[in-house]
C-alpha cells in the first residue's frame, strides 16, 4: 500500500487523498456501532435502527441543501430555524384544515422554506453581507417569526389527522417512509451536483471565485440558487420533522443547524468550498445520527450531543487541514524531485 | 492584412504615462515577442488588448476593422485570450472541467455531457502532445501542466490571438522545450501568439517578430532574425540616467549581515551575500526572479528550507517577523497598501505599531508619545499631512509610502530591506524617498534595496546583486554596474555584441 502510494504520480496522489475520507467515515461508523452495542442498552434492536433511520433521514434532507451552500464557499446557519418554522406551518395547517391533502401541506412547507432561503441568498449575493452574519441574523429572525406565530402555544399530536401521524411510522416496501424520501433527495441531489451545469458552477465558485468570474459564471445568481435550494430542502425537512415529532412549539428543531453542519463537515465537504460529495455527507449524517442515538440510549445529557457535534467539527476540519498540508508538501517535494532529475538548461 | 494593429495607443495613470502613442502591427500566425524593462508598458498594452482597461487615446484594428474592446467578454468573442498563470485554475475540479468551466458541453437533456467533455479535453490535450488525465484533479498539477491547461482552454474557445505573459518563469528546461513545441504547433494551426518574456534567448529561439518598448514608448518592431540579443538590450535600456538621485557618501563599515546558501525549494536556491554597515546594496532582477521571496524569507514571513544567516556575527533563524525585528531587521514590503499599513488608522497609530511594547511600559497606550513619534517622522520624511491624527487612507500613495518607512524606522532597525520603495509614486516623492534612504545610510543604517527600476538601483547602490530564476547570478561594484551589465545578468545573456 505504502509502496503503491510512493509510486503515484502527483495528480493520482491528490485524487486518492479524497477517497480516503469516505473510507474513514465507514471505519468510524463501525467503531461507533461496536462501542454502543456493548455500552448502550437496546442499541442493536430493530426498533432502534428504525429510530436512527428516521432521524438520519431528516438530517440528510437538510444537509443536502446545506452542502450546496457550503460548496459555494458560503454557509447557511438558518436551516434549524427554517425547519422549526416550516414544521409549525405544516402542523398548524393540518390542525386547522384536517381535510387538507398531505402533499399540499408538504408543498406549503417547501414553498415557505424556498422563500426564506431566497431571502438568505439575496442578503448574501445582492446585499453583500457575509453568509455567516446574514444567516446568523435570519436564524434569529426566522425563530422570532416562529415564536410570534405560535404565540407561546404548542400543537400536539391529538390535533393532527391520523393520515399524517401514520406517515412517519409507515414502511413502504419494508423501509421507513422518511428514509425513502431521504434516499430520493440524496440521489437527486447527487445527480444534480454531477450533471446539471449550473450546479457544477457551485464547485467552480467555491474552488476559485476569481477564476469563476473570468470564466463568465454568474456567481451571484448561483449563490442565490444554492441558498434557495437549501431553504427549500430545510422546508421539506420541516415537513418530515412535523411528521416525526408532532408535538410542536416555537423551540422545535432549535440548534438543528449544528447537527446538519456537523454532518456536512464530517462528510468531507470543504468548509472553504469547492469540494465534497453527497455520498460523504450521507455517511456523515449517518455517523452523527448514530452517535446521537447511542448517547440517548446511554442516558447521557443532551449537552453531550452538542459537545460532540462541536468536537467533531473541530476534529474534521483539523484533520482536513493536516491532510491538505501533508499533501501539499508531498506534491511540492515530488515536483522538486522531478525538476532535479532533468538535465540543466544549456546556457545561451 | 495584419491580425491586430495598434494605432497611437496612449494610457496614463494619475499623471504617470504608462503607454504613449504606441503603434505597431501583429501579423497572423506569427509569434510576436514583446520585450522591455519592467515598467516599459508591456502589461498595460496587454490589458488594453484584452479589454481589461480602455486606452485614453488611439485605436485597435482587428483584420483591418476598428474595434473597441470594452471588457474581457468581448475580447473573448474576438478570439483574444490571455494566459493568466493562477487566477483561472479551479484546483478542486478535474482537468476536463477546468477547460470547460462555465460552458460545459450539454447532452440532449441539457445536462453536463461528461463523456463529450472528457473526450474533447483529451483530444485537445493530445493535439498539444500533453499527457494529462482529463479526469484527474488539477490540485496535483505543477505550474507547467497548469499552463498547458490554460493553452488547452484557449484552444477550446477557438482563440486566434493568444497572449502569453512570462510563461516560462517557473518552468524547468524540459518543460520550457515542451512549451515551445506547443507554441510552434499553435502557430502552424494559424494561431497568433504575443509572447512576453525577459529571457532574451527564448525570444531569439521562438519569435518571428520582436517589438521593443521603453518607458511606455514604441522603440522598434523588426523580424527577430535581424536583431541580435545585444541589439535588443541596447534598444531596451537606452534610458537616460540624467534624473539621477543625490547619493551621499556614507562610511562603509564591517559586515553586519551574512547569508549563506539560502534556499527555499522551488523558489530560490543557494543565495549567499553579505551587507556592510552604512552600505546600500541594490538587488536587481526581473519580476519573478525571486528577490521579494528572498527578502520575505529573511524577514521570517516565509519559511527557509536551507541556509544560514548571521547578523552582527551571531546566528539568526528567521522564525517570525517579530524575531527579525528584535534582531534589528526591518522589511518594507512591496505591497505597502496591504502589508505595510492599516488603512483606516491614523498616521500616529500606524507609526507606533511596531514599537508599541517599548512605547507603553505600563501596558496602557500613551497617545501623546505616539503623536510625538509620528511628528518626528513626519518631519524627517516630510510627510504631507495635516496632523498625526489624519487617517492613512486619505494620504497620497507617496505619503503612505513614507508612513510605512516611518513605521519601520521607529523600530530603529540596523538593517532595512526596502522592496520597490518608489513603485507607483510621483517624481517629487521619489526624490524625497531617495534622499531619505541615502541619508539613513550615512547614519550607519544598512540597506538592501530591491528595485525593478534600473536607474534607481544604479543611482543609489554601493554594490549591485543580480538575481535570475531564483539564483544570485552576479555581484557588481558601483563602477561595474552599468545598465547593460545588469540587464545581461538578469536576462541570462553572455556579453553582448
Amino acid at each position: 500500500m505504502i509502496a503503491h502510494v510512493r509510486a503515484m504520480k502527483p495528480q493520482e496522489l491528490a485524487a486518492a487523498a479524497f477517497r480516503l475520507r469516505e473510507i474513514g467515515i465507514v471505519l468510524a461508523l463501525f467503531a461507533v456501532i461496536v462501542f454502543f452495542s456493548f455500552r448502550a442498552d437496546n442499541f442493536l434492536q430493530a426498533s432502534n435502527w428504525q429510530d436512527i433511520a428516521q432521524n438520519v433521514s431528516i438530517v440528510i434532507v437538510v444537509a443536502v441543501g446545506e452542502t450546496m451552500v457550503v460548496l459555494t464557499r458560503n454557509i447557511d446557519l438558518s436551516v434549524g430555524s427554517i425547519v422549526g418554522l416550516c414544521a409549525y406551518l405544516v402542523a398548524a395547517s393540518l390542525a386547522h384544515h384536517p381535510g387538507m391533502p398531505i402533499v399540499f401541506a408538504a408543498l406549503i412547507s417547501v414553498a415557505a422554506g424556498l422563500g426564506l432561503g431566497l431571502v438568505n441568498g439575496l442578503l448574501v449575493a445582492v446585499g453583500r453581507i457575509p453568509a455567516i452574519i446574514a444567516t446568523l441574523a435570519t436564524l434569529a429572525i426566522y425563530r422570532g417569526i416562529d415564536a410570534e406565530i405560535t404565540g407561546g402555544k404548542n400543537i400536539t399530536a391529538y390535533q393532527l389527522p391520523d393520515r399524517f401521524l401514520s406517515l412517519a411510522a409507515s414502511k413502504p416496501l419494508g423501509f421507513p417512509a422518511l428514509a425513502w424520501i431521504a434516499v430520493a433527495v440524496a440521489v437527486v441531489g447527487a445527480a444534480t451536483l454531477r450533471f446539471v451545469p449550473w450546479a457544477r458552477d457551485f464547485y467552480a465558485i467555491g474552488s476559485n471565485p476569481d477564476a469563476a468570474r473570468f470564466a463568465g459564471i454568474p456567481a451571484g445568481r448561483r449563490i442565490i440558487t444554492a441558498f434557495a435550494l437549501s431553504g427549500a430542502l430545510a422546508g421539506l425537512g420541516g415537513f418530515l420533522f412535523a411528521s416525526r415529532f408532532p408535538t410542536l412549539d416555537s423551540a422545535a428543531a432549535n440548534g438543528f443547524e449544528l447537527t446538519v453542519i456537523t454532518a456536512v463537515v464530517i462528510g468531507g465537504v470543504n468548509v472553504f468550498g469547492g469540494s465534497g460529495t453527497i455520498l460523504g455527507v450521507v455517511l456523515g449524517a449517518v455517523l452523527v445520527a448514530t452517535i446521537s442515538d447511542g448517547f440517548t440510549l446511554m442516558r447521557l445529557d443532551e449537552f453531550w450531543k452538542i459537545f460532540f457535534n462541536g468536537f467533531a467539527i473541530v476534529a474534521a476540519v483539523t484533520i482536513d487541514a493536516l491532510v491538505t498540508r501533508r499533501l501539499q508538501e508531498a506534491l511540492r517535494r515530488r515536483r522538486a524531485a522531478l525538476l532535479v532529475a532533468q538535465p540543466a538548461r544549456s546556457e545561451a | 492584412m495584419s491580425l491586430l494593429e495598434l494605432r497611437g495607443i496612449s494610457k496614463s495613470y494619475g499623471g504617470v504615462q504608462a503607454v504613449a502613442d504606441v503603434s505597431f502591427a501583429i501579423e497572423p500566425a506569427t509569434v510576436h515577442a514583446l520585450v522591455g524593462e519592467n515598467g516599459a508598458g508591456k502589461s498595460t498594452l496587454v490589458k488594453i488588448i484584452t479589454g481589461v482597461i480602455e486606452p485614453d487615446a488611439g485605436q485597435l484594428l482587428i483584420d483591418g476593422e476598428p474595434v473597441s474592446i470594452g471588457d474581457a467578454q468581448s475580447a473573448l468573442r474576438l478570439g483574444i485570450v490571455a494566459m493568466y498563470q493562477e487566477p483561472t485554475v479551479f484546483p478542486d475540479l478535474s482537468v476536463a472541467e477546468n477547460v470547460f468551466a462555465g460552458r460545459h458541453p450539454r447532452s440532449r437533456l441539457r445536462t453536463v455531457d461528461w463523456r463529450a467533455m472528457e473526450g474533447e479535453a483529451t483530444r485537445i490535450l493530445r493535439e498539444l502532445g500533453v499527457e494529462l488525465g482529463a479526469g484527474t484533479p488539477v490540485r496535483g498539477l505543477g505550474v507547467a501542466d497548469r499552463q498547458l491547461l490554460e493553452i488547452a482552454k484557449a484552444l477550446s474557445t477557438n482563440a486566434r490571438l493568444l497572449i502569453m505573459d512570462e510563461p516560462t518563469a517557473a518552468l524547468s528546461p524540459n518543460e520550457v522545450e515542451h512549451l515551445f513545441d506547443t507554441v510552434r504547433k499553435l502557430r502552424e494551426r494559424g494561431v497568433t501568439v504575443i509572447y512576453i518574456s525577459h529571457r532574451l534567448e527564448e525570444v531569439g529561439v521562438l519569435a518571428d517578430t520582436v517589438t521593443v518598448l521603453r518607458d511606455g514608448r514604441h522603440i522598434e518592431t523588426r523580424p527577430a532574425r535581424e536583431l541580435s540579443q545585444g541589439e535588443i538590450i541596447r534598444l531596451m535600456v537606452g534610458r537616460s540616467l540624467d534624473a539621477l538621485f543625490p547619493k551621499e557618501d556614507a562610511k562603509i563599515g564591517d559586515v553586519v549581515f551574512e547569508a549563506r546558501g539560502l534556499t527555499r525549494r522551488g523558489i530560490f536556491a543557494d543565495v549567499s551575500f553579505e551587507l556592510r554597515r552604512g552600505e546600500i546594496v541594490g538587488l536587481a532582477g526581473f519580476v519573478g526572479a525571486g528577490r521579494t521571496e528572498v527578502a520575505r524569507s529573511i524577514f521570517g514571513v516565509d519559511p527557509l528550507d536551507g541556509g544560514r544567516i548571521e547578523i552582527e556575527g551571531r546566528g539568526f533563524r528567521p522564525r517570525s517577523p517579530r524575531a527579525a525585528l528584535r534582531r534589528g531587521l526591518a522589511y518594507l514590503p512591496e505591497d505597502r497598501l496591504h502589508e505595510g499599513l492599516v488603512q483606516p488608522m491614523t498616521i500616529s497609530n500606524n507609526t507606533s505599531m511596531a514599537v508599541l511594547p517599548a512605547l507603553t511600559p505600563t501596558g496602557f497606550l500613551r497617545p501623546r508619545a505616539e503623536r510625538r513619534l509620528a511628528r518626528r517622522f513626519m518631519e524627517q520624511l516630510s510627510i504631507k499631512a495635516t496632523s498625526p491624527a489624519q487617517v492613512v487612507r486619505s494620504l497620497s500613495g507617496g505619503n503612505q509610502q513614507k508612513v510605512v518607512l516611518g513605521k519601520w524606522l521607529a523600530a530603529e532597525p540596523r538593517i532595512l530591506i526596502l522592496d520597490e520603495p518608489t513603485h507607483g509614486v510621483d517624481v517629487g516623492t521619489k526624490a524625497d524617498v531617495h534622499r531619505t534612504i541615502s541619508h539613513l545610510a550615512t547614519q550607519g543604517l544598512t540597506i538592501l534595496l530591491i528595485s525593478s527600476e534600473l536607474p534607481e538601483i544604479l543611482g543609489m547602490s554601493d554594490r549591485v546583486l543580480v538575481m535570475r530564476e531564483g539564483r544570485l547570478v552576479a555581484e557588481l561594484s558601483r563602477a561595474e554596474a552599468t545598465q547593460e551589465n545588469v540587464i545581461q545578468a538578469a536576462a541570462g545573456v553572455e556579453a553582448a555584441a
